[in-house]
This record gives C-alpha cells, structure tokens and sequence, in this order.
C-alpha cells in the first residue's frame, strides 16, 4: 500500500482520536503528510493522566507491538522516521515491556534502518512524564519532552504544523494508535461497520464507582450507558438508587437517568454536557452530594491547572472557594448565578483544553441537579447529608430513653439532659462527628 | 504578498496574511486591550504566551472565545471585538485577575505608570465579584531590583526579556496552578543567581512586581548632613528621557532643566558623568591601540578583538557566562566608577577634604550601576567611590518630592571641573556611541591626522548586531556592535570558536544601549520612544563645540596635573579593574 492508500483507508475507517477530542485520525495523519519538512516525528501519548484510567497502560503491558507497529505505519505515511513514545514515569511495567518489544522489533528488522529494504527507516524512543495531568495535553507534552515546562500553547499551530522542535508532529493517543493495524488488517469496512453514524470502532472504558462490576470495559461505539452501567457494570451496588454518571474524566460531566439511552459516541455525549474524554466512567448513587462531587473534580483541576492562563489558573480556585462555601452552608442563591457566570467564562477563555472543560462538572451538576445546589443555598441542607457543615444530628424526643450513652461519648460535652429524660443535642456546640449517632442502641438519633 | 480579507466590528478589512486579529483590529480603529502582550519591533522581542486572555474576541463559528493577540486572521473571518459576551468575559478575567493581587496602588512604586492599574480603569471595573485567597510568595531584595511577587500576574514578559533578549536565564516560570509565579529557580534571591541586574524585565514588567531599589531617601539623608559634600553625576541617557516623567515629548533634551533641579534639590557640585565618559575613551582608545600595534607587531599572545566593558550588566554577563574569556574585554571601568574614583581622589582633594565626607551620587539610566557602585573592589576601606547610585525615575521622584515645577526651570551648566565633557562622551548613552566616540579618538591618536568627520553614521543604528570597517589611514579596523545580551552571546560565541574578525567590538546589555536601560521612564512596549531618545543624544553631540574626547581640555588638565598618562601607572590603579570568574560561585 502506498502512503496515500493506507491515509485513505484510516479515513474511511471513520477511526476518531481516543485521546479525548475524537479529531479524526486519517484527517491528523493527512495533514501531517502534507506538511514539507526535513525531520518529522510521529509521537505516542502514553501520558494517561486521568485519576483511575488505565486502558492505556494495559495496552501497552498487553500488547506493546501493536503500538509499535502503529507507529512506524504513521511514520511510512507521514515521512517520519523518528517515533517517540511519551509515558509515565509512574508505569515500569509498560516501559519495561515496552523496551523489551523495541528491542525485539529492532531484532526484526522491524524498526531500524531501511526496514525489509524498503529504504523506509524508523526507530522508536522513550520519553518520560512526571504525570502532571496537563502534559498529557499534546503542545504540553511537546514542550516537556523538549526539556521546558509542561504548559500548553495557543494552537494553531497545530503539533502537525509545527510540534517537537518545531518540526511536523503526529501525536495520538496509544488506543487510537493500537485500532490502526486491526484495521489495515480487517480493511475499514469491517471497522466501520462497529459503532454509530460518526463514532466508528469499540471504546474502552474505565468503570468506577458504585457499580457492583468495576474494571476496563470494551464496547462498539453506541452502546447507551444503560448498557454499561446495569449489564455489565451489574448495576449499583448495594441495590441503591443509580443518581448520575459521571464520564469523560475529571472534567467530563454528570450524567443523569435520562441520559441512560443515548448511545454513547463522540458527539452525544457532548450534546448532553459532558464528555468522551479518555474514557473514565465513574457511577454515583443516591448518597452522592452533587455540589461535592463538583467540588472535588474542581479540587483536582486546580492541583492540576498549569498556571498559565489566567481564567484557569485563578479562576477554578475560585470556584472550588464558592463551592467550598456552598457546602459549608454560607452560600447564597445569587452566588449560584456568579458560579455559573465563572464557569462559563472560565470555558469560553482558557488557553488549553484542562481550562476549557475544567467547569464542566459544575455546569452539568448545576443543569441536572439545580435543587441540590438550592437546598445547600436555600434552606442550607446537604439532600444527600454529604455535607458535615449542613448536616444536623436531632434526638428523637419519643424514642431516647435517656441512657446518657450519648452524652458521654460526645467529645464537645454538646449534648445535655437528665438521666431517664430525653436528651438535647446544642447545635452551636456540635462539631458533627458522629460519634453518639454511632453509639446510640435506640436509634433514637437521626440526620437532618 | 498574500492577503486576507475579514469583517472586524461589522468593518472590512483587508490585511497580510499572518496578522494577528489585534493588530488588524488597530488598523479600522479598534483597540482591543491587551495585558501579557508586549513586542518590541527592532528588539527582537515578542511575548505573547496568551496567558491573560483579556485581549479575547468573539470569532465567527468558533466554539471558544480567540485572544486576538495570538490569532491569525483567516479569509471571511467574521470578529465581534465588544459583544455582551466578548465584554463579560473580559471583565471577568480582569476580576480574576485582580481578585489576585494585593490592592496596594495608593503606596506601590508603579502607581499611575502601572498597566495593569490603567487597564483595570479602561474597563471601569469598581467591584470584584470573586473574592478569595490571595497567592503569597516572598519577596527579594536585590541591590538593584526588588521583587514583590504578590503583585505580579504572570504575564511573562520578564521572562522574556531574561531569557529570550537577554538569554541570562534568570527567570522562569515555577510551581504550578494557583501558585505559579516567574521566578528564579529554587526561588533563590536574585543576588544569588546568575542575574546580570541588566534590570530589562524591570523595563518591561507591567505591575509593580519588579522595581528598582529606591535609594532616593538616603540621597536626602546624604544632602541634609551638614559634614557631608555631595556631588551629582548624570549619565548621558538621563537628560534624554527624564523630561518623559514630566509629560515632555520622548526625545525632549533636558539638561539645562535637569542641572537647575539638581541644584535646587541641593547638591552642593552637579558634575556631568560624560565627562568620565571621555576619560574612559582616553584610557579604552590607548588600550585598544596598545593591543593593536603589538597585533600588527605579530604578537600572537594578544587579546583582540577587544571588548568594550563601560556596561556593568555586560560585565555580569560574561563573568557568569563567559568567565574563561575575563581577560578580552577592556579592563577600564565604567564611566560611573571613573568618575567615582577621580572624584573621591583628585576633587576631594581640590576640596582639601576626606574622601569619606564626599558623598558621590551617581543618576543613571540603569540598575546594574547600583549593583556597579556596591562592588568591594570599588571601594577603599570600606568607603565606596560611589556612595549612591539612583535611577532616571529616582530623579523625577526627587524632582516632584522637591516640588520644582520641571517643565519651567531655566537651563543651567554643570559645574566645572567635572562637569565638562564633549560630544564624544554624550553619545555613550546609545548603542553605537562608545564605539563612534572611541574612534574619533582612536584614529587621530593611531594616525597623528585630524579626522576630516566626526560623524560615524555606518556604526549608528537600531539592528542588534553591526559592523562597519574603517579605514585608519590605510589600516582597515574591523568594528562590531552588539545591545542586547542575546547579541552579545552571538559575538562572544564567534570570538570562542575563533571566528570573529573585529579588532573591537561595543557591547551595551540594554535594547538601544542605555537610553533603553532598566532605571529609564517606562515605554509601555513604544520602542519609537527609544529612537526618540537615540535622535536626541545625537543631536546633543552635534551641538557641542568639541565632540571628541582626547580634546577636552578638562580632561587634558586632569592628565597633567594628575594622572600622567592614559594607561599609564596611576591610571591603572585608579581607572582599571579585573574581571571574577562568577560561574563556580552559582554552581556550587
Ligand atoms: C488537559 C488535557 C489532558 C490530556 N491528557 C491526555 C492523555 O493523558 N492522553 C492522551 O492520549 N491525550 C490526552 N489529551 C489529548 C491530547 O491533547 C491530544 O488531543 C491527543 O493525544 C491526540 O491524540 P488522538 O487524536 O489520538 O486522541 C489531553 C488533553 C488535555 C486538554
Ligand atoms: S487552561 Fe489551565 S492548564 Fe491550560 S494553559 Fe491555561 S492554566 Fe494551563
Ligand atoms: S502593581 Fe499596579 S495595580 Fe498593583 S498595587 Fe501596584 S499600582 Fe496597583
Ligand atoms: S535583571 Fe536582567 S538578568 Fe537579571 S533577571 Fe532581570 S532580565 Fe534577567
Ligand atoms: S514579574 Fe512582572 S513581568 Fe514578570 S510575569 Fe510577573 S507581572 Fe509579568
Ligand atoms: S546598557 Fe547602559 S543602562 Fe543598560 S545595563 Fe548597560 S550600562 Fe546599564
Ligand atoms: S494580551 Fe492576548 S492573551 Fe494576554
């Protein structure tokens, strides 16, 4: 196949990036090639950044060749001959492994000079990430294999136009790249022929949460998340209620029950405000405070923003702040419209992607679940008693027996009353810990 | 040439290919605000990270707001510059912005030359709707410039300046998110870094964040101690941008003005450091032909091409960079130290007074020179030859404390005997003007003729990096100019791998020499302001009825009467120095 049939044919695969931004990667490839330079390379994103991803790792254990393999497809196409593998430090066993398969594909001919005398030449190097989330980001990751920060770029340019060392670069993710030999392989009509209008193949996802099966789940394109979650995830553990899910990675939005049927593809799951991302899946039941679980994915996006642009690097701080008052009860109903504003701005001016989808769980919560932030606002209650702050512990004047088990548990000395008589718990002395609704034999204890 | 045609606020608009949406937006009359964004046409510096996204515009079909600054305009683009959504973003950045920063304008040292102050005034905001923890970091009190990281916003235009102009490589960006700040590394304190105090990122910082060390109050203290003289000098890039701060056009020539206000502020001699200017031509122009004749004698041991070193930051530079090649630069000091070491010798004793009840004060367009002045090797038992060294801003600020009404001060005349200098010494203060005035002496010395021009119009200009070859009555002198460090770091490389050509190269560390220093009145990003500058040192020069330095008859005194002979025995103890290799002490 000439480099020109084997572009052609990824496009018609319908093959879309697995990295999270689903750009299609015949497309990628094709500008690449037509880009005229001396030296380009073909880079590998091994940077899996997302907490609790691991699909990427465990191609690269399971099957590094198919990678490798990819890759010196790519540099055929695009006139590389230079690949780079960037990965986590924190990943020895997939860097050993993959050395090994280096060495071996070398041993081959595989990779090398003048592979089967083809006069192509292709070699594959490691380059190593200190897992910062935002390197995975591709100008980020560039310029961290260059030796300098890990901050993004303004694109264009594009790492195509101009990426390591300012030459043309063709960065994939390592699932995009481990679908390329299959479908050389199987031709892109078998590809094509799995998955939805716009999103072609399998995906594999990182199940999470309150599900009874947790693991890497691998299903065509289109699949609803009904499907996922309730057949193979064998639903929500401890019989609880399903409340949402949340997809597409730390900044990927919450999914809702009316959300259960949509086939999940690219575009989907951006209609309905969240996210393909690099495909995590994190399920939440009944129990789940929206308001902190948009408070913790915005905790991790602050760790992670690289500080350069000014909308993500101050602004998510102060959205994790006004969601931190929020569910300290000290929020007010017009801050929720202040919290949108900032969440929307924050996505329509930051610099790179992290900032452009780091509002997202704020957004999708706010949109499915605009009552719970009202309760927190309003009658400052946690619905789901996740909230310390908001939660009240009340003795049950008809059920206590007065056995001052309580009393004497309490570590601030908050509850008072005579022995036999009902017992009083002082709100403005208690710290909520929970220690006499623990102790208390008579349920006579109950959260507000 | 390509074009591209695009519609900008409901105007067409027709520009080249590769300009950004800012500046097509300047040329239908549309100033969208900018804040990170800074370029310096001639300097060859550009900062645009888009990082403060306060530049943002609305484009056409396009999911996210674009930052002009960094946007190219595309064929049928379609930009909204002022939309409900354009403006709220913006404010809200702002907003963000600010609600990161310590709201000290009414005692900050940029008050009302500080962009980000100014900005937040364009955009009227009056109220900060998010409100929170503000970012801490500890500040750095350097001999010459002062840190105070709370204030900066990270914009990166110091980093720039130090990196990609200057390529010291003091400062970079450090930590991430919320607490990243531009720094050095390990955040050490400057004085322990490799900075050269070249004070660029100083020039070009837009908050107050960077700031030279006032040393202004102990100038008073010095004027007010009734067992104290203290004399003045002023660099030759002073009187060009001084009148700046007092709203005068840039280029407006103010050294009459600038000697009444000295005088008035209560110095009791108000000297001119041109005249050591000319000194150091004399004692530089000797050493330049003492290394030539035994070049063209066939010594092969014999440093050329020799290297100007009347620039401290320059000085720093190579120490810390280049230290195996301390030995080719010139070892005369810098106009200031001359002038700090004969007036602490020869006028103390004029005045029949000792050296240490003579306070030396020293305005200079640059923050290296205090860093200069506060060198050990510079001072005599403990008593530095410059006592104070100020900045150009400095000045204004004694001026207005003074309450003299700068713009209407009658012209007045330095003093004599220090006081005296040629045109030769004036133009020290642009690139270009140490080398012209070095051959104006040079050649009549070397040849015995008299020049039948004085203007050397091949060595002036704004490039970075020139050359010229003069012909010495025969003997073809090989000149280079560089400013700006990075352009430095190119001709020391050449002159490292062998390759150089020059007999003598200039080299000044600040964009445009020093009427482009660190301690002048703020440009705002305008580099018409330093061609300004430049146009009205030269203009100085050509005024002057004696412009070459070997003629000025103060000078001449000075030898007779005190130092012999250039290069000669006194000379070297008072007017040269020896350069330190300053890598080892950082690496350590
Ligand atoms: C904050 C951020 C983090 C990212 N992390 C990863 C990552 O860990 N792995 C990855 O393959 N792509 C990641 N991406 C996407 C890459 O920028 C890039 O789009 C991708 O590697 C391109 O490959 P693809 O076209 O095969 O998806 C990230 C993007 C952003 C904005
Ligand atoms: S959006 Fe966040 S991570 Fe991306 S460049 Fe801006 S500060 Fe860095
Ligand atoms: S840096 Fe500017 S905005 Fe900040 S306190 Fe100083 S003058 Fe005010
Ligand atoms: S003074 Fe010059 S060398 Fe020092 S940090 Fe600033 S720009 Fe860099
Ligand atoms: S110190 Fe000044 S120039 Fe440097 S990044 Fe901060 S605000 Fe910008
Ligand atoms: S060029 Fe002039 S102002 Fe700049 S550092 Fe050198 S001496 Fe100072
Ligand atoms: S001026 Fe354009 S991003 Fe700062």
């Amino acid at each position: 196949m000439t480099p020109e049939e084997v572009i052609d044919e990824i496009k018609r695969s319908g093959l879309r990036g697995r990295g999270g931004g689903g750009f299609p990667t015949g497309l990628k490839w094709e500008l690449t090639r037509k880009v005229k330079a001396e030296q380009k390379y073909v880079v590998c994103n091994a940077d899996e950044g997302d907490p609790g991803a691991f699909m990427d790792r465990s191609i690269l254990e399971g099957d590094p060749h198919t990678v490798l393999e990819a890759m010196a497809i790519n540099g055929y196409c695009t006139e590389a001959s230079k690949g780079l593998i960037y990965i986590r430090a924190e990943y020895p066993l997939a860097i050993e492994r993959l050395k090994i398969a280096i060495d071996q594909a070398r041993e081959y001919g595989l990779l090398g000079d003048d592979i089967f005398g083809t006069g192509f030449s292709f070699d594959i190097e490691l380059r190593y990430g200190a897992g910062a989330f935002v390197c995975g980001e591709e100008t980020a990751l560039i310029h961290s294999m260059e030796g300098l920060r890990g901050e993004p770029t303004v694109k264009p340019p594009f790492p195509s136009e101009s990426g390591y060392k300012g030459a043309p670069t063709n960065v994939n993710n390592v699932e995009t790249y481990a679908s390329v030999p299959v479908i050389l392989l199987k031709g892109a009509d078998w590809f094509s022929s799995i998955g939805t209008e716009k999103s072609k193949g399998t995906k594999v996802f990182a199940l999470a949460g309150k599900v009874n099966n947790v693991g890497l789940v691998e299903v065509p394109m289109g699949t609803t998340l009904r499907e996922v979650i309730f057949d193979i995830g064998g639903g929500i553990k401890g019989g609880k209620k399903f409340k949402a899910v949340q997809t597409g990675g730390p900044s990927g939005g919450c999914l809702t029950e009316k959300h259960l049927d949509i086939p999940i593809d690219y575009d989907n799951l951006i209609a309905s405000g969240s996210m393909m991302g690099s495909g995590g899946m994190i399920v939440m039941d009944e129990d789940d405070c929206m308001v902190s679980v948009a408070k913790f994915y915005l905790d991790f996006t602050v760790e992670e923003s690289c500080g350069k642009c000014a909308p993500c690097r101050i602004g998510n701080k102060r959205l994790y702040e006004m969601l931190d008052t929020i569910t300290q009860g000290k929020g007010t109903v017009e801050d929720l419209s202040k919290l949108r504003n900032l969440a929307n701005v924050i996505k329509d001016t930051s610099l790179c992607g992290l900032g452009q989808t780091s509002p997202n769980p704020v957004l999708s919560t706010m949109d499915n679940f605009y009552d719970e932030y009202l309760a927190h606002v309003k009658d400052h209650k946690c619905p789901s008693g996740q909230c310390k702050a908001l939660m009240s512990y009340i003795i049950k004047e008809d059920a206590c027996v007065g056995c001052t088990l309580c009393a004497r548990v309490c570590p601030v000395d908050a509850i008072s009353g005579e022995k036999k008589m009902p017992h009083v718990i002082d709100q403005s002395i208690c710290i909520k810990c929970g220690a006499c609704f623990e102790k208390c034999k008579f349920d006579a204890i109950f959260i507000e | 040439m390509d074009i591209v045609k695009l519609t900008i606020d409901n105007t067409p608009v027709v520009v080249e290919k590769g300009t950004t949406v800012l500046e097509a937006a300047k040329t239908v009359g549309v100033d969208i605000p900018t804040l990170c964004y800074m370029k310096l046409d001639d300097m060859e510096f550009e900062n645009k990270p888009g990082g403060c996204r306060v530049c943002v515009v609305e484009v056409e079909g396009r999911r996210n707001l674009a930052p002009s600054c960094k946007t190219e305009c595309e064929d049928g683009m379609v930009v909204n510059t002022h939309s409900v959504r354009v403006v709220n973003a913006r404010r809200t950045v702002m907003e963000l912005i600010l609600s990161d920063h310590p709201f000290e304008c009414l005692v900050c040292a940029k008050s009302g030359k500080c962009d980000l102050q100014s900005l937040a005034q364009d955009l009227g905001i009056r109220e900060i709707h998010y409100q929170g923890e503000k970012s801490h970091y500890k500040s750095d009190h350097s001999p010459a410039i002062i840190r105070e990281m709370d204030k900066c916003i990270m914009c990166r235009r110091c980093e720039t300046a130090c990196n990609d102009v200057q390529t010291v490589g003091t400062l970079s960006a450090i930590y991430r998110g919320f607490n990243s700040v531009v720094a050095p590394a390990f955040e050490m304190d400057l004085d322990h870094t490799n900075c050269t105090f070249c004070g660029q990122c100083v020039a070009v910082c837009p908050t107050g964040a960077l700031i030279e060390r006032d040393h202004t109050w102990k100038v008073m203290d010095a004027i007010i101690d009734p067992k104290k003289t203290v004399i003045v000098q002023t660099a030759p890039a002073v009187r060009a941008a001084l009148g700046e701060e007092f709203g005068l056009e840039p280029g407006t020539l103010v050294t009459g003005k600038m000697v009444s206000a000295l005088r008035k502020i209560g110095f009791d001699y108000v000297f001119d450091t041109d005249f050591a200017a000319d000194l150091t031509i004399l004692e530089e122009g000797t050493e330049l032909l003492g290394r030539l004749s035994k070049f063209l004698a066939g010594d092969k041991e014999v440093k050329l091409p020799i290297l100007t070193s009347c620039c401290p930051a320059w000085v720093n530079f190579f120490e810390h960079h280049f230290p195996e090649m301390k030995e080719i630069p010139s070892t005369a000091k810098s106009p200031q130290q001359m002038f700090g070491a004969i007036a602490k010798t020869y006028f103390a004793d004029q005045l029949k007074i000792k050296r240490e009840d003579l306070v030396v004060v020293s305005v200079m367009p640059c923050l290296a020179k205090k860093y200069e002045a506060s060198r050990d090797e510079f001072a005599v038992n403990g008593d530095p030859d410059v006592n104070i060294s100020i900045t150009t801003r400095e000045l204004a600020q004694m001026i207005k404390n003074a309450n003299l009404k700068f713009t209407e001060l009658p012209d007045d005349d330095f003093d004599r005997p220090m006081g005296e200098s040629t045109g030769a010494g004036v133009i020290f203060g642009t690139t270009g003007g140490v080398i012209e005035a070095a051959v104006r002496t040079a050649y009549e010395l070397h040849t015995g003729k008299e020049l039948d021009r004085v203007d050397f119009k091949e060595l002036r200009g704004m490039e970075g990096i020139r050359s010229a070859t003069l012909d010495f009555d025969g003997l073809p002198i090989n000149i280079g100019i560089a400013h700006g460090l990075g352009n430095a770091r190119k001709l020391l490389e050449d002159i490292k791998a062998g390759k150089s050509q020059f007999h003598a190269i200039e080299i000044m560390a600040c964009p445009g020499g020093c009427i482009g220093g660190g301690g002048q009145p703020y440009h705002h990003g305008d580099v018409t302001v330093l061609k300004k500058r430049q146009k009205a040192i030269y203009e100085e020069d050509a005024g002057k009825t004696i412009r070459k330095s070997h003629e000025n008859p103060y000078i001449k005194k000075l030898y007779e009467e005190f130092l012999g002979e250039p290069c000669g025995h006194k000379s070297h103890e008072l007017l040269h120095t020896s350069y330190f290799d300053k890598k080892k002490k950082i690496e350590i």
